[in-house]
């Protein structure tokens, strides 16, 4: 077992600044506000069992990742519902976002979906200037602590054999045959998974969620410590009932050929909140200024 | 009045050239079709029957076999009936033999006769007959089985000729591809008497025969971008024959829909098994390959008079064709069966697993370096090229 003590919340604003910024925030702040703000879910501080995400090697070989403990030093907010269709139309209304892959399913009140990581970056900068307070991508650790019971381990327990590397690669295969037994292609309405033991509607289903985590591959060391090999960006962590290592333009994962293994049924994404934005970023923003990722 | 059903059946009637002879048969149920010729006596030869099973999966036969020329008799029921051809929900208004697409594998030996009875349920909407690239004459027996909906008719042929073969419905004019890309297609395996032999002519088995037909399917999109669903087949012909007209399939397929081989579905095997993969496509080329393997011995045109080439990396089949590949499994894993058009592999479905045990064969390969960061030997120090 390894402790891997982290504090995933991001660094924004100093707190000082605080006081002084939450006031001139307010200022013209009206203007901007044309979307109201989203139903979040406060996910309070504290510790979690957390299986790392990424590949990690052992003696050359390929194992399943380390448990961690987690910690968050402070609570943070996540939005109730998935980000839907109807949200993200808005902002393809004004130009800043990319249209969404057309996978024919344009009812407003479901999960917005086609969509890749560069796009719901857009969405959430875009977001920030709508109302006022910034918006990002939940990080696997985030999300997996959101997603309490949701959260699925997707630990293979394949016996470790250093003479078949294949032996792993079947267990994994079997491992996924199981899981798409039951997948159900239909997208639900928001809300229609019902909520988590935290108050957080729709994890893990029938539409990933993009995180901002990038695929890493790690060694374990015989001390037991890890070390960090490759951390690829372009690539980044979708969360739902496995984790997907997809592309960061990809907006529908489905696929079979040689990448064997189960895909996601659908991109989708929800966001974290962060604190309200400064005068300058606000300054920005209305301005015009968003970058597209 | 004419209610759809009968639309449909003068529709097919109208575009037959033997339309007449068609309705001569519906007055004389009892009469063969068949024009006068010296009788053949069989009455000598043992009958047996076969059951046949659905694809990938090949019902029991003989390799090699001693016994006598046979009557090998089969049934097949033709089944319309509305199929979901992959995992978004998409449905295909399919017509079938025998409720599968493609239809079973059907195993006899050289110089046994084939008798087939095919059965088309009152249930169905349409006529459908069946031609089979094995047989010699009557445009392969199209023209002696074309049968409406509640009636039945035996068909026999003579295997004549070793190899693979596809069968396919043809009731005539547009009513044969459109029957075809709605899934009527099988295949039959005819074996030399003394089985399978390598390039020097020496005897060679299989441990399995799996049967992968692929089909291209043309499902028509509504103006949202979203595949249509009809409610039987007659109403989706229209929209269907606009998209199969343009030529480009929205979904290729092995064993009837996409994922139908992949998953709790894949094919199984063993390293130092043999399998022998028959792969039919009755109407649109393809070039099979297993990533990972190989093929040992291929028939490429399916034709066990030729003999097989060796080592091939993909090999072809031509539409309205079958071939055969034969393949020891060498290495464990799993290996991805594909059409090596990998658009059509990856993107429209055409892709089916092997899951191989057993142990690895570090001569054949090993990861000699796990991943790692480019060590300080292999910086470059010149411009990247």
């Amino acid at each position: 077992m390894i402790s891997l003590k982290t504090n995933r919340f991001p660094a924004l604003v100093s707190l000082p600044m605080l006081g002084t910024l939450a006031i001139l925030a307010g200022l013209g702040s009206s203007d901007a506000r044309d979307v109201s703000l989203p139903e979040t879910v406060t996910i309070e501080a504290g510790s979690f069992q957390y299986r790392s995400s990424g590949e990690y090697l052992e003696g050359g070989h390929a194992v399943d990742a380390p448990m961690a403990e987690v910690t968050f030093d402070r609570p943070f907010e996540i939005m109730k519902y998935q980000v839907t269709v109807g949200d993200y139309e808005r902002c393809v209304a004004q130009a800043v976002c990319e249209p969404r892959l057309n996978q024919g399913l344009d009812a407003a009140n479901l999960p917005v979906t086609g969509v890749s990581h560069a796009d719901a970056t857009t969405y959430a900068k875009w977001f920030e200037r709508q109302t006022g307070r910034s918006w990002r991508l939940p990080t696997d650790e985030e999300w997996a602590y959101a997603a309490g019971g949701r959260f699925v381990d997707d630990a293979v327990n394949a016996d470790r054999d250093p003479e078949n590397p294949a032996a792993r690669w079947l267990a994994m295969y079997q491992k996924f045959a199981d899981l798409e037994t039951g997948a159900d292609p239909v997208l639900k309405p928001a809300g229609a998974y019902g909520t988590n033991e935290r108050g957080v509607f729709d994890m893990s289903g029938n539409v990933w969620e993009w995180t901002d985590s990038c695929y890493r591959r790690s060694r374990i060391e015989p001390d037991g410590s890890e070390t960090l090999i490759a951390n690829n960006c372009g690539v980044r962590i979708a969360a739902g009932q496995h984790r997907s290592y997809v592309t960061f333009f990809i907006q529908d994962a489905k696929g079979g050929g040689c990448m064997v293994g189960a895909a996601p049924d659908y991109l989708g994404f929800r966001l974290v909140a962060g604190t309200p934005v400064g005068p300058i970023r606000r300054l920005l923003n209305n301005l015009g200024w968003h970058q597209r990722s | 009045m004419l209610t759809r059903r009968n639309a449909l059946k003068s529709a097919v009637f109208t575009s037959l050239a033997a339309g007449a002879l068609v309705e001569t048969v519906a007055a004389q149920t009892e009469e063969s079709m068949t024009p006068v010729g010296e009788p053949v006596d069989l009455s000598t030869l043992e009958r047996r029957k076969v059951t046949l099973v659905a694809p990938p999966f090949v019902h029991e036969h003989e390799q090699a076999t001693k016994a006598k020329p046979a009557v090998i008799e089969f049934e097949m029921t033709i089944v319309e009936k509305e199929m979901e051809i992959d995992d978004e929900g998409t449905m295909l208004q399919a017509m079938t033999f025998d409720g599968s697409v493609p239809g079973p594998l059907m195993v006899v030996h050289e110089g046994d006769y084939v008798e087939l009875t095919l059965i088309n349920p009152e249930t169905n909407s349409m006529p459908h007959n069946i031609d089979f690239h094995a047989a010699t004459g009557g445009l392969g027996g199209g023209a002696l089985t074309l049968i409406n909906p509640g009636e039945m008719t035996v068909l026999r042929f003579k295997a004549s000729r070793p190899g693979t073969f596809v069968y396919h419905c043809a009731p005539g004019g547009p009513m044969i591809p459109w029957h075809v890309v709605s899934g009527m297609s099988g295949a039959i395996m005819i074996l030399p008497r003394d089985g399978l032999k390598d390039h020097n002519g020496k005897p060679v088995s299989y441990d399995t025969a799996y049967y992968i037909g692929e089909n291209d399917f043309y499902i028509p999109k509504d103006a949202d971008g979203q595949y249509m669903r009809f409610e039987d087949p007659g109403s989706s012909y229209s929209d269907t024959i606009e998209v199969m007209n343009r030529l480009i399939p929205t979904h290729v397929v092995f064993n009837g829909r996409v994922g139908a081989l992949t998953g709790d579905n894949a094919l199984k095997s063993k390293v130092g098994e043999t399998v022998l993969f028959i792969h039919s496509q009755a109407n649109r080329d393809s070039r099979p390959h297993l990533i990972g393997g190989h093929g040992d011995l291929v028939w490429e045109t399916g034709k066990f008079n030729n003999p097989p080439e060796r080592d091939l990396e993909t090999w072809f089949i031509r539409g309205g064709s079958a071939g055969a590949a034969l393949y020891t499994f060498l290495q464990p894993g799993v290996y991805a069966y594909v059409n090596h058009n990998l658009i059509e592999a990856v993107n429209l479905g055409a892709t089916a697993h092997v899951v191989v045990d057993g142990d690895w064969d570090n001569d054949l390969m090993a990861q000699v370096t796990a991943p790692k960061a480019i060590d300080a030997a292999h910086v470059s120090t010149k411009a990247l090229p």
